[in-house]
């Protein structure tokens, strides 16, 4: 186990070690103490090791996140692993807006709520909020799972494409060309092997949101969705 | 006999606004096109240099040398970008173009020494594979973005706007939406795909510094990081990027090319690349920044000429799109038959989003695009990109520079009251620069 302490160590110094580390490394764990809301914390990680980040984080930690498991003990900033291609990402505390932000793989738990935008381009990650997410959420997503355990703010899906959204409590108001729709065998499926990635129980009363695909298609006859 | 006077066409109502109401009537929908603005607008062409005379001595034309390098990114990147060459290709995406012309357009470029640029759509293997020098956009759609191609990128470039439509984002049309583009976008292949016009985790010059130093952090601060930036408030911009932590300022012109976007758009929003310039010089020595930040202006650059008025007004770099496309054959003569075919003529295609282009360039169609034979199209960009060069060098030697950096705004004259406000030279035979008095 490796330790570090951003008290009195640079930033660069933490993310240069963590980037140098090759993909059979034995130094699997990194504890990181006094994270105090840098940004950039753990960004751009590539081998399966785990991070362990004793407190509140700025922007972008974790930001394109490959192979490993980050762990936040605290809240988290803007564009909490954004980008993210696969591994893990936990939020102890709320993360910021546009947490996953065009995320492409892997897990973000989120214990806490998520502010505005979460999910926002999303394309292909798969999030988990335990407790309510802002408005514009999922806009523009395009793959992937976002499972809301709490409420969803207003212009939920708002541009969706492919990606599916579960939210369980209410949901102000659902962004254009998002409805309500029935879960299929595939949904239920998919539901399921994220709850359980995530080691959370499916309460059984979540709601389904997905694109109604009717913009697909550039047409003037849409023009008030536009 | 009856007399009757000649039939008069509008100014106003030209017979293209004619047309253009016409069809709108019959559509109900914007007209969308590829490629800059068309209208005439203050360019290059209305500024001459001052070639030596008794007071300045040239240097010997095919004899002295007359230096063309360039380095990009030397403020904070460890591994600045070395050009053999002030003129780079930019970023235009696989989807809209075709893989073998971003093949040739990475042929072409390496064989000069300069570099290419991704688009919005990801890096394919081409790419990569032919551009010795690659550097890799980070737009709002992030589409294909992955940690893996920015490690083996050249430089990154956050893209903010573009000259063509300042403030606006894209849309690749179904028709060119093939099962690769699809996959390297993650979206459903045949349908629309809207490119975003803001970021999604950033917003605002505040934000932006912090995710360019995301970007050092994950790349280790080896390579530079470029912002472009449509013309609309140069000063401005360029400051921000500037405070942002920018390596490089790429700052596009509305003659600037695009895809696809809404004619009301191109010919609307935005300045020309002339008007941008001098006010993007004046933010850089405003603080100090001149040639420590470096600066990359295009938007209708097309000739040698072009390439020196643009580094003596105090660009470092220009950059070409549309140029490129044409070097490559785009609207090539020989193809008019297909051109009238399309309802165009050679010269005047812009269709780009629909995907049918004859030229095998702006298409995903496998029978069109295997038209284009990268290795010969790479060598027309390669010929044009020498040309450019070749140009710029007489027009520097002319004017008694070893360098083409060495070029200033004191070689240059305006033609027009217009030009010379915009460019800050005064008016041929004057010593009057209209806005800055006697």
């Amino acid at each position: 186990m490796s330790y570090f302490d951003l008290a009195d160590r640079p930033l660069r110094e933490l993310n240069a070690a963590l980037h140098a580390l090759p993909v059979d490394t034995n130094d699997t764990h990194w504890n990181v103490e006094n994270p105090a809301g840098r940004h950039a914390i753990a960004c751009g990680l590539t081998v399966p090791i785990t991070v362990d980040l004793k407190g509140h984080v700025g922007y972008y930690c974790a930001g394109m996140n490959k192979d490993a498991d980050v762990t936040i003990r605290g809240n988290a900033g803007v564009g909490v692993a954004e980008n993210m291609m696969s591994g893990r990402v936990t939020v102890k505390g709320d993360a910021s807006q546009s947490a996953g932000a065009s995320g492409r793989g892997g897990l973000l738990v989120i214990e806490g709520n998520a502010a505005a935008r979460c999910g926002i381009s999303m394309k292909g990650i798969d999030i988990v909020v335990k407790g309510s997410v802002g408005p514009m959420s999922a806009f523009m997503a395009q793959k992937g799972n976002l499972v809301v355990f709490g409420d969803a703010g207003e212009a939920l899906g708002d541009s969706l494409y492919e990606a599916r959204l579960f939210v369980r409590g209410t949901v102000a108001s659902l962004g254009a060309d998002c409805v309500e729709t029935t879960m299929g065998d595939d949904d239920r499926a998919a539901l399921a092997a994220v709850l359980d990635e995530a080691g959370l129980a499916d309460p059984g009363d979540f709601r389904l949101y997905a694109s109604a695909r009717s913009l697909y298609h550039f047409k003037v006859d849409n023009l008030d969705a536009y | 006999m009856t007399h009757r006077t000649l039939p008069r066409f509008s100014a106003t109502f030209d017979p293209h606004t004619i047309s253009e109401i016409q069809r709108a009537a019959a559509t109900g929908i914007y007209d969308i096109r590829g490629g800059g603005a068309k209208r005439r607008v203050p360019h290059f062409d209305d500024l001459l240099f001052l070639g030596a005379s008794v007071s300045r001595y040239p240097l010997e034309g095919y004899r002295e040398r007359c230096g063309t390098d360039v380095v990009l990114g030397t403020r904070f990147a460890r591994e600045p970008v070395r050009l053999k060459i002030p003129v780079t290709v930019a970023g235009m995406s696989f989807g809209s173009l075709s893989a073998q012309a971003k093949e040739a357009l990475g042929r072409g470029a390496s064989a000069m020494g300069t570099s290419t640029t991704t688009g919005d759509g990801g890096m394919t293997e081409e790419e990569r594979g032919h551009s010795t020098t690659l550097v890799y956009q980070l737009l709002p759609s992030r589409y294909g973005m992955s940690p893996d191609d920015l490690r083996r990128a050249d430089a990154i470039e956050v893209v903010v706007g573009q000259g063509a439509k300042p403030g606006g984002g894209g849309m690749l049309l179904g028709q060119k939406i093939n099962e690769r583009v699809a996959e390297m976008r993650d979206l459903p292949e045949g349908i629309d795909q809207r490119s975003a016009c803001r970021h999604p985790d950033w917003t605002g010059p505040d934000d932006l510094e912090i995710k360019i130093e995301e970007l050092r952090e994950i790349t280790d601060w080896r390579i530079p990081i470029y912002v472009k930036v449509g013309a609309s408030r140069p000063y401005y911009d360029v400051a921000l990027a500037v405070k942002s932590g920018a390596d490089v300022v790429v700052l596009d012109g509305m003659q600037g090319g695009t895809a696809a976007t809404q004619e009301v758009f191109i010919e609307h929003v935005g300045i020309p690349t002339l008007a941008a310039i001098r006010p993007a010089v004046k933010a850089l020595e405003d603080l100090g920044m001149h040639r420590k930040v470096q600066l990359v202006v295009s938007g209708g650059i097309r000739s040698g000429a072009d390439v020196a008025k643009a580094l003596a007004l105090g660009a470092d770099a220009v950059s070409i799109g549309t140029a490129a496309l044409i070097a490559l054959g785009d609207n090539d003569p020989a193809l008019e038959e297909e051109y009238r075919a399309l309802g165009t003529t050679a010269g005047a295609y812009d269709d780009w989003h629909e995907g049918n282009d004859p030229a095998g360039i702006t298409t995903q169609r496998p029978e069109l695009a295997s038209r284009l034979d990268p290795v010969l199209a790479g060598r027309r960009l390669a010929n044009y990109l020498g040309v450019l060069t070749l140009e710029a060098q007489t027009i520097a030697r002319a004017c008694g520079k070893s360098h083409v950096h060495n070029l200033e705004p004191e070689d240059l004259v305006a033609l027009t009251i217009e030009a010379a406000a915009m460019a800050g030279v005064p008016l041929a035979g004057t010593d009057w620069i209209p806005g800055r008095g006697l």
